[in-house]
């Protein structure tokens, strides 16, 4: 492997990192600051990517489809905390892991109904289908390098929004002493609905961004989700500063592996053999990864400062 | 103390769950006498999550087969039972043990996954219960794992990609780059491809089972800059990468041939993006027989859609399971076994002949994908690569 093949990898590596924390951001806000297990945050990728591709198709114009498809994300994370997750802050994990697990089932046999099974067309606009050339004889997709600058946009929209506004400071007020935020004037209701529908919105600019790349089904964020989970641990649950290291480790560990690993097999191994060990082998490493950062820092990476 | 006890008083004592028990003996014993004559069919497939759309696909196709046919199969009442196994290996195996213990099934069809065949097929197979596979095609069980109680109206998974083999071979193309998800089918298709194709083979890359982005992969290929790459991803998995091989401009860099990667299942998805993608099938919608013509037809009609292989296969497995028992006049799996083993199972690909192994022994195409008169993209037959082709495995199966 040529060593310009390596940084090509390594920026691919970087941008499915960039992509993960984009579903991480919300959902470790959701998981660490709200207390609240929420397993339905693939739906809310899949609803943005939905949304996206749909209204693309019916304005013809892709950043329009976008521009539009935001507000219906944020949106509908605002509905779902009005309509069902309020009910269940004071449950338990446990039921929390069933209701939400639920709504996966609910949320993909909706889009089943709505928009049949089948995966919806969606594709780039002409005008971001070129190439820019990152290195010398490297072209990479443009969509890809607006992916890249999306999600640095969202992870320090997301940084400013909790260190430095107020409603950052009451969101943390509030994961630290609900009841004595509330206590002190702040709407601890309006408060986590709004946290909600934010984490949600990010979620959905995370499918809009993958709509494209990927296939637009239902169930598409299930795969997902687990990997963003993934983050979230070893990022350290409710630190969004953890989630975007932890994004860029996991995707650069999963796409060095996936590349690097058959690679380094065969050179001690049986061609045969090491094509079926590379290929299971990478699949486990971000898992192993976490395993190995739960053993020496079961906190996490960057546990938020409580 | 003693009292005595009125009739009302009888009456709750037999509690409800003594009644349910009653009532539920009585409901099998009439169900017994009614089901005798009711053909049971499981039809196992893969309906939520990122494969639904082909398990969804193949319900289509059987759903419509029990139309044409009357809702009855071999003539007699019939009932398909439709199970989602998740493409998941454990669930699959648990719902055969369902199917066949608890519900009786006299054939169990479907299983897109070859994996989840394997997880399924001694357990169904022992049972004396008929396995007719609509997709699936691993090689294990083509060879010495055979078993006189499975059929194959699919193929045999090698069979498909030996024909892009042979195809590339007879093409000139001097070398190539192979990828395909790393299972039992992958390797299968793979294996079937490199039995034709005595070219150099540059790399062999195994992807994820489910894997949506390939960025990395398509990297690693434009470096090694191979003149063709052969390509096996079904279902989504195909939809992705051929996105994303378009929009990483692969085109200039390698020619793309594919199998199960272009078809009614992605074809949707990818519009023009797939079009003049050429892959190998064993079946087309242009195919040109009655089976066919009626089935293309009816499936547009009532889907606005064109139907896949999937769903054709499924279609062919229904009218199989008609056929061996109005041939056989029985529900034995033994019995509609060997209707089958026989061949000449009018199917969407003509009158489909059998090898010993009990896979077919049918034609490869060469298809294009293409835009038919409406402008909808579809495929079309170029040419035959193979005729009457045999899966390899057929002669080491002995029942």
């Amino acid at each position: 492997m040529t060593f310009t093949l390596f940084l090509e990898q390594a920026f691919n590596g970087f941008q499915a990192g960039i992509t993960l924390f984009l579903i991480a951001a919300g959902l470790t806000l959701i998981l660490g600051i709200m207390d609240f297990v929420f397993l339905a945050h693939g739906s809310q990728v899949m609803i943005g990517a939905y949304a996206a591709a749909s209204l693309t198709a019916l304005t013809q114009n892709f950043y329009l489809g976008i521009l539009f498809a935001i507000p219906i994300s944020f949106f509908a994370g605002y509905a779902l905390e009005y309509l069902v997750i309020r009910h269940l802050y004071k449950r338990d994990h446990m039921e929390q892991v069933l209701a939400t697990f639920g709504l996966i089932l609910f949320f993909n046999e909706a889009i089943r109904v709505g928009f049949g099974p089948a995966a919806l067309h969606s594709n780039l606009p002409a005008s971001l289908s070129g190439f820019v050339y990152i290195l010398p004889e490297i072209p990479y997709p443009e969509f890809r390098l607006l992916v890249i600058l999306v999600g640095f946009a969202c992870a320090i929209g997301i940084h400013l929004l909790v260190s430095r506004t107020r409603l950052g400071a009451t969101v943390r007020a509030g994961a630290s002493n609900a009841a004595m935020t509330a206590a002190l004037g702040v709407n601890i209701t309006r408060l986590r609905r709004l946290v909600f529908a934010i984490g949600a919105c990010f979620a959905g600019v995370a499918g809009m961004m993958l709509g494209p790349l990927t296939s637009v089904e239902p169930g598409m964020g299930e795969p997902l989700l687990i990997l963003s989970l993934v983050v979230i641990i070893i990022g350290g649950i409710g630190s969004v500063r953890g989630a975007f290291i932890a994004a860029i480790i996991v995707g650069m560990v999963d796409t060095m592996g996936r590349v690097m690993l058959p690679v380094i097999l065969r050179s001690f191994m049986e061609q045969a053999s090491a094509d079926g060990a590379g290929p299971a082998l990478a699949s486990m490493m971000v898992y192993i990864l976490m395993a190995v950062v739960l053993v020496f820092k079961p906190t996490g990476l960057f546990p938020p400062n409580r | 103390m003693f009292q005595k006890k009125t009739g009302f008083a009888l009456l709750q004592e037999l509690d409800v769950k003594k009644i349910a028990t009653i009532a539920g003996f009585a409901a099998l014993l009439f169900s017994n006498v009614s089901l005798a004559d009711t053909v049971k069919v499981g039809f196992m497939t893969t309906l939520s999550g990122g494969a639904g759309i082909t398990g969804t696909q193949m319900r289509n196709g059987a759903e419509l087969a029990m139309e044409h046919l009357g809702g009855k199969l071999g003539g007699r009442d019939a009932e398909v039972i439709f199970v989602d196994d998740q493409r998941k290996p454990d669930v699959a195996k648990q719902l055969a043990n369902r199917l066949i213990k608890s519900d009786k099934v006299d054939v169990v069809t479907g299983v897109i996954w070859s994996n989840l065949m394997m997880a399924i097929h001694k357990q169904v197979t022992r049972s004396d219960t008929l396995l007719i596979s609509a997709n699936a095609g691993p090689s294990p069980i083509a060879g010495k794992g055979c078993h006189k109680n499975f059929v194959s109206m699919s193929w045999q998974n090698d069979q498909t990609p030996e024909g892009m083999g042979k195809y590339m071979q007879d093409a000139g193309i001097k070398s190539v780059y192979l990828m395909s998800p790393n299972y039992q089918a992958g390797k299968d298709m793979l294996a079937g491809f490199k039995r034709y194709y005595k070219g150099e083979i540059i790399s062999e890359v195994y992807t994820k089972l489910g894997q949506s982005d390939f960025q990395a992969e398509l990297s690693a290929l434009r470096a090694a800059a191979p003149p063709a790459t052969f390509v096996f991803q079904p279902g989504s998995m195909g939809i992705n990468f051929i996105k994303q091989w378009k929009q990483a401009g692969m085109d200039s860099v390698s020619e793309l041939y594919t199998v199960f990667a272009v078809d009614a299942v992605t074809l949707p998805a990818l519009q023009t993006a797939a079009l003049g993608a050429l892959g190998t099938q064993t079946w087309s919608p242009d195919l040109d027989n009655p089976i066919n013509r009626k089935f293309v037809a009816a499936y547009k009609a009532k889907h606005d859609a064109y139907p896949s292989f999937y769903a054709a296969q499924s279609y062919d497995a229904m009218l199989a399971i008609d056929h061996a028992i109005a041939q056989s006049g029985s529900t034995d799996a033994e019995a509609m076994r060997l209707v089958l083993a026989k061949g000449d199972i009018p199917t969407t690909r003509g009158l489909l002949k059998m090898n010993t192994n009990q896979f077919p022994i049918q034609n490869i195409y060469l298809r294009e994908a293409v835009l038919d008169d409406d402008g909808v993209v579809t495929t079309k037959i170029l040419s035959t690569v193979f005729e009457d082709h045999e899966d390899s495995y057929a002669k080491d199966c002995r029942f």
